[in-house]
């Protein structure tokens, strides 16, 4: 492998060096050109398409004026917070026994477990959920769709627990143990207190990625044009109506379906920088 | 007020004794079993409901069959597992170059500040919900490459009549459109691992190759980048399970054609977009189907997370595979 020259034609190695770093250059900007394409797309077409009426109103035919999509914010909100129920305390219960029991028997499954369930598809979660839920009960609900979304976020929730929990210092749990404080306080008056930044991000990053999933909702939450509070109603989601929108033929949809990207983009950014805070203030 | 006691005292309830500990690891184990048992019930679930198709055409038969038809009711997998297969992997080798470049730039070349906006910006963007990247598939690059394909495809007509089976009907939507919309959404993912494992090699290694001689570059091509090889090819593993699962981005540009052959330009079809498109009519056998395609894309993501954790482990005990 590593042929040293001999008699070193050391031109053509410095030629070769400045002649990989243009190619390295070059590759950095073949990945950056696109990127900066759909972001740049995302925020101009999405700002100049964003208006009052996208929050305060429901949906409304074209010829009406579109109205905009109160009912899908709402209904994303309302889906992913029971998922965010769901998915939080399974990730938490998850990061603590990875963290805090290192020797359970357990471990190992769970880990294999955890990684299967963050590769895998978010749309076999959904097909999952359709048949179990969907079939069974005879109709899609919020609920079906809070289900699958549980699901992508026990994975994030877990992994991200189980990281911040492992960064607190044994001496903490030395100290709560040393004071004559069962196990299951120290865990949960002072390890998880001391993570909470990290756990806290850790679960708006789930939030934000099962915000912007359509291809689960698709089967299990099966969208709605209405505003409804209730969960056991059909329900509308922003990603849902991404897709729905994508694909209309009046201009005016194509450009919801760019507002409503622009603002889960923004629920994206908002975590990941919240994420990066928390981690650099350690 | 008989009681001077100010402070409950902890140690009277049996929470505060060893049946509190007991109780608590208990709830959190059961939680814990939950999570195991409900990714064996999704491949449960796929693998029993999908058996009654690999029941009625023979496991050969289901993933050779080249027919899908519910009308005659008749299912073969074939068409969706190569669309699948072509896209992923064509989209993976299109953008495993760039993402390894931009990966070594971010963090050998790039000064502090430019590598922090390049790594957040490839963060941000992996994270980016996958259905934003079909409707910039669907509103700007399908219109962009209808335009080149009509050009290509006219062209072609006059001069290379042999070449128009092959470029197939230039409307835009198609593989074509599929594998750069994937390219561009595996790129961030691919090239943020890779990023990271590339800033864990340890800098002694570079400064030992520089310490013979090397040039930056043999630098990074002798001591960097064999170093970081388990990371990346994680990266790549992680990157092609990400594509062959998508959904939403792919089916919105590739125009969901199940008749073989496939053209480079034309429309074809992969598992997720079968799914998608499919689910909503389909009983029966049919419905099987589906789940049994599922179940193959189940197996095969499966296979694959495990592979990569197996590597990264590896990575992690010994700092090298």
């Amino acid at each position: 492998m590593m042929r040293a020259p001999v008699n070193g034609n050391l031109r053509r190695r410095q030629l070769w060096d400045k002649v990989m770093l243009g190619l390295l250059i070059l590759g950095s900007l073949i990945v950056v050109a696109p990127l900066l394409l759909v972001l740049g797309k995302v925020f101009v077409t999405g700002f100049s398409a964003i208006n009052l009426a996208f929050f305060t109103q429901d949906f409304q035919p074209v010829e009406a004026g579109g109205g905009g999509l109160r009912h899908a914010i709402i209904g994303t909100v309302l889906m992913n917070l029971l998922a965010l129920l769901i998915g939080g305390v399974l990730g938490l219960a998850g990061g603590i026994l990875l963290s805090e029991y290192p020797d359970h028997p357990v471990n190992p499954t769970l880990r294999v477990i955890s990684d299967l369930l963050n590769g895998l598809p978010a749309l076999l979660k959904g097909l999952v959920i359709y048949t179990l839920v969907v079939i069974t009960t005879g109709r899609f609900s919020g609920v079906a769709g809070a289900l699958a979304l549980g699901l992508i976020m026990v994975p994030i929730v877990l992994r991200a627990t189980e990281g911040v929990l492992k960064l607190v210092p044994w001496s903490v749990r030395e100290a709560g143990l040393g004071l004559g404080l069962p196990r299951w306080r120290v865990i949960l008056s002072l390890v998880l207190p001391a993570a909470s930044s990290g756990v806290i991000t850790g679960l708006m990053l789930g939030f934000a990625r099962a915000a912007g999933e359509a291809a689960p909702l698709y089967f299990t939450a099966g969208g709605s044009q209405f505003l409804n509070f209730n969960l056991g109603q059909q329900t509308e989601s922003l990603a849902l109506t991404i897709y729905k929108y994508a694909n209309e033929p009046s201009p005016l949809r194509v450009e919801q379906a760019w507002a409503a990207a622009l603002v889960l983009t923004l629920l994206v950014l908002i975590a990941s920088l919240l994420a990066r805070w928390v981690t650099r203030a350690r | 007020m008989a009681t001077v006691r100010t402070q409950s005292r902890p140690g009277s309830s049996p929470l505060y004794r060893a049946f509190g500990d007991r109780l608590f690891a208990g709830m959190v184990l059961v939680l814990c079993l939950l999570i195991i048992g409900i990714v064996v019930l999704i491949g449960w679930q796929l693998g029993v409901n999908g058996a009654k198709a690999f029941a009625a055409f023979g496991i050969g038969g289901f993933l050779g069959g080249t027919t899908w038809d519910p009308v005659a009711n008749v299912y073969g997998a074939w068409p969706f597992i190569l669309g699948t297969l072509v896209t992923s992997i064509v989209a993976l080798g299109l953008a495993f170059l760039p993402a390894l470049a931009v990966a070594i730039f971010a963090i050998e070349y790039a000064p502090r500040w430019l590598g922090n906006v390049l790594s957040y910006a490839l963060e941000l963007l992996a994270s980016l919900p996958s259905v934003i990247y079909g409707l910039w598939g669907l509103t700007v690059l399908v219109p962009f490459l209808r335009g080149g394909q009509q050009t290509l495809f006219l062209w072609a007509s006059d001069h290379a009549q042999w070449l128009l089976p092959i470029l197939g009907n230039p409307i835009g939507i198609g593989m074509m459109a599929a594998v750069i919309v994937l390219a561009v959404m595996v790129i961030p993912y691919a090239a943020s691992l890779a990023k990271d494992s590339i800033a864990l090699v340890p800098s002694a290694q570079r400064e030992a190759a520089y310490g013979l001689g090397a040039t930056k570059w043999e630098v990074i091509r002798m001591a960097v980048l064999p170093y970081a090889r388990g990371g990346i090819l994680a990266g790549v593993i992680l990157g092609l399970t990400r594509a062959l699962g998508e959904t939403m981005a792919v089916v919105l540009v590739i125009g969901n054609n199940k008749n073989l052959p496939f053209t480079l330009f034309g429309p074809a079809t992969t598992i997720p977009s079968a799914i998608v498109n499919e689910f909503g009519e389909a009983q029966g056998l049919q419905l099987s189907s589906l789940l049994a395609l599922g179940f193959i894309l189940f197996i095969i993501s499966g296979i694959l997370n495990l592979f990569a954790a197996w590597i990264v482990k590896r990575m992690s005990v010994d700092g090298r595979l």
